[in-house]
């Protein structure tokens, strides 16, 4: 291997972690709500293109920076999240009918009015945010002088990706420390236990669904900087989010992170090596390895491996 | 009269274009009832089996490509699309059920619609079979006039109607109830649930697939966004089917005028034409909340709810 392909080689994988930490922020909210709630939200993606079209709004009319517009974004999403939960799809699950995928449809039909209302309210056009730090990078050679290769990492990849850190950490102090974080976990591991212990199921189920949106409506703020903007933006998250569920283990934090870095790193492998347009094929493909040789996810190799829970 | 309704129905609808119908108008049938063709395809697998798939695009552009495929590259008439489209199709159904039938509700719902999302994108990338996003044109139509194209659509709706009409009354039918009902309690009165469940993809997907077919003949022209559709062809079936009623035999037919119709009046309405997604959504969470069995399968309901309000 020639300098010059180990170059190429590094650096896909660098900008596969990256892209891979921002899509495990974005699968946690969906294991999250699927864990607790047992249904999949398909509007998930377009949960996130909410978020982003806020930073987009902030940005332009305020000059907000994208990274800040993370504390508007993520409670306004929240409130659009229980507001959903409360009044949309808690009732449709005591609906009697035919088909229990009902919920499932539910969402998609949520998915489809929110993407429409923002090509009613933006306009189809494509969107950006021009901040001054777009195109900044740090290389390698400015800290290392001699290296024989050279390596470059956006600087706003590096921030989205360093706070996406940030965001699932205090994720993981709240589900694990916090009283509401150990009802929520109890709720997912099993609703008439955590019921018949005195926690208000029904509550948990309305702060998940919040807590899911707001983790995705952060992604989106995170996400606005490298990537442009349009309405129909949120179905191909919905997808990535999902593929990074089944892949990580259904209801599994810890397994959303690992795949979503797999997943990334994978991407960005056939980006570079197979062609621009594969890509998403590139994400499928693990998804149907996912389910013919591991259908319990990473979590289940994990658990036979006697390593972690 | 209840027996020979059907027969009257398509008796009317086969004299139609000799009263004279403009062209659009015959459009907007051929459409409705190759619409009402693939929501009775949906409505086998979905409403009757159990399996709600996101997919049905899939199908529906593996035919019309088969077709588009054939008149592209081997310069045979886009017709014969239709008969190698039942081979092709239900292959194709065969290795998707092997990956996707393992799995189940919601998540064979996900697993569908990857299917369809990977085949849009293998089409759009494949440029040297499908000429990508520049999509495969028919030049030469068959018939400058529409009325044949109707007579053919008209004749496979027929067909397929009595097809899902004799399943659902046989025992292959009672299977496929029992398999939606409760899964586990079929397998364990010696229902080979994988096995049915495949019989029930793979003629979904066939029924499907004709109608694939016979799109590319009737439109001219076929590309990756259009048959591979998310939105206007995997979601919009499930509507026809939500909206008319879930596992009834004419549920898809009354679904699909429906949402033909309301789409045509959406699309007419100047201002809101481009809101008609969201109307559609709207109408998809109303339906599933109030009527989650669609209009022909809550007709008790329906006729409750009228009736008291009649009594106020």
């Amino acid at each position: 291997m020639t300098s010059v392909q180990l170059e190429v080689l590094l650096q896909t994988i660098i900008s596969g972690i990256f892209l891979g930490g921002l899509y495990a922020l974005l699968a946690i909210g969906m294991t999250l709500i699927m864990g607790v709630m047992k249904i999949i939200n398909l509007a998930h993606g377009e949960l996130m293109m909410v978020g982003m079209y806020i930073a987009y709004a902030l940005f332009s009319y305020f000059q907000v920076d994208p990274y800040l517009s993370v504390f508007i974004a993520a409670p306004v999403l929240f409130g659009l999240g229980v507001i959903l939960q409360k009044f949309l799809i808690n009732p449709v699950m005591k609906v009697e009918s035919i088909l229990p995928e009902n919920q499932v449809i539910l969402t998609v039909g949520i998915g489809m009015v929110l993407a429409n209302l923002a090509t009613i309210f933006f306009a189809s056009d494509y969107r950006s945010t021009p901040v001054s730090y777009a195109t900044k990078a740090w290389y390698l050679s400015d800290f290392w002088k001699s290296s024989p290769i050279e390596l470059s990492i956006s600087f706003p990849w590096s921030v989205s990706f360093l706070i996406a850190l940030l965001i699932t950490a205090i994720l993981w102090f709240f589900l694990t420390k916090t009283d509401l974080g150990k009802s929520i976990r109890a709720t997912a591991q099993d609703n008439d236990a955590a019921l018949l212990m005195g926690i208000n199921v029904n509550r948990m189920r309305v702060i998940t669904f919040g807590l899911g949106s707001s983790l995705v409506g952060a992604a989106g703020c995170l996400f606005i900087p490298i990537y442009y903007l349009y309405p129909d933006i949120g179905g191909q998250f919905t997808l990535i989010a999902f593929v990074i569920t089944i892949l990580g283990g259904l209801g599994s934090t810890v397994g959303a992170i690992v795949g979503g870095l797999i997943l990334g790193i994978f991407e960005s492998l056939t980006a570079t090596y197979v062609g621009m347009g594969w890509a998403p094929v590139g994400r499928f493909i693990i998804f149907i390895a996912a389910l013919i040789f591991i259908p319990g996810g990473i979590v289940s190799l994990f658990r036979k491996l006697r390593f972690g829970r | 009269m209840k027996k020979l309704a059907p027969a009257l129905i398509i008796a009317a609808l086969a004299m139609l274009p000799l009263i004279g119908l403009n062209t659009y108008l015959l459009h907007i049938l051929i459409i409705t009832i190759m619409w009402s063709i693939i929501g009775m395809a949906w409505n086998l697998l979905g409403g009757f089996c159990g399996q709600v798939s996101f997919g049905h695009a899939a199908f529906f552009g593996v035919g019309a490509y088969t077709s588009g495929i054939l008149y592209h590259k081997l310069g045979l008439s886009a017709w014969w699309g239709m008969p190698v489209s039942i081979v092709v199709v239900a292959l194709f159904a065969l290795v998707i059920g092997f990956i996707c039938l393992r799995l189940r509700g919601p998540f064979f719902a996900l697993g569908t619609l990857a299917v369809g999302v990977i085949l849009r994108i293998t089409a759009e990338n494949l440029t040297g079979i499908t000429e990508g996003n520049l999509g495969i044109m028919i030049r030469e139509r068959t018939w400058v006039d529409k009325t044949w194209y109707f007579y053919i659509i008209l004749t496979l709706a027929v067909l397929v109607f009595i097809l899902i009409k004799k399943i659902i009354g046989s025992k292959l039918g009672y299977y496929f109830v029992a398999i939606r009902e409760d899964q586990d309690a079929a397998e364990s009165l010696g229902i080979d649930t994988t096995f049915y469940k495949t019989i029930a993809l793979c003629l979904s997907a066939v029924i499907t697939g004709l109608a694939g077919a016979f799109y590319t003949s009737y439109m001219g022209y076929i590309d990756p966004k259009v048959v591979f559709a998310l939105h206007d062809i995997s979601i919009v079936v499930i509507m026809v089917v939500m909206v008319g009623g879930v596992a009834t035999y004419w549920g898809p037919i009354i679904g699909s005028a429906i949402m033909v119709l309301l789409a045509e009046l959406i699309r007419s309405i100047p201002k809101l034409g481009a809101a008609h997604l969201t109307l559609f959504g709207l109408l998809l969470i109303v339906i599933i909340i109030f009527l989650p069995n669609g209009i022909i399968g809550d007709i008790p309901k329906l006729k409750r709810l009228l009736g008291f309000r009649k009594s106020l």
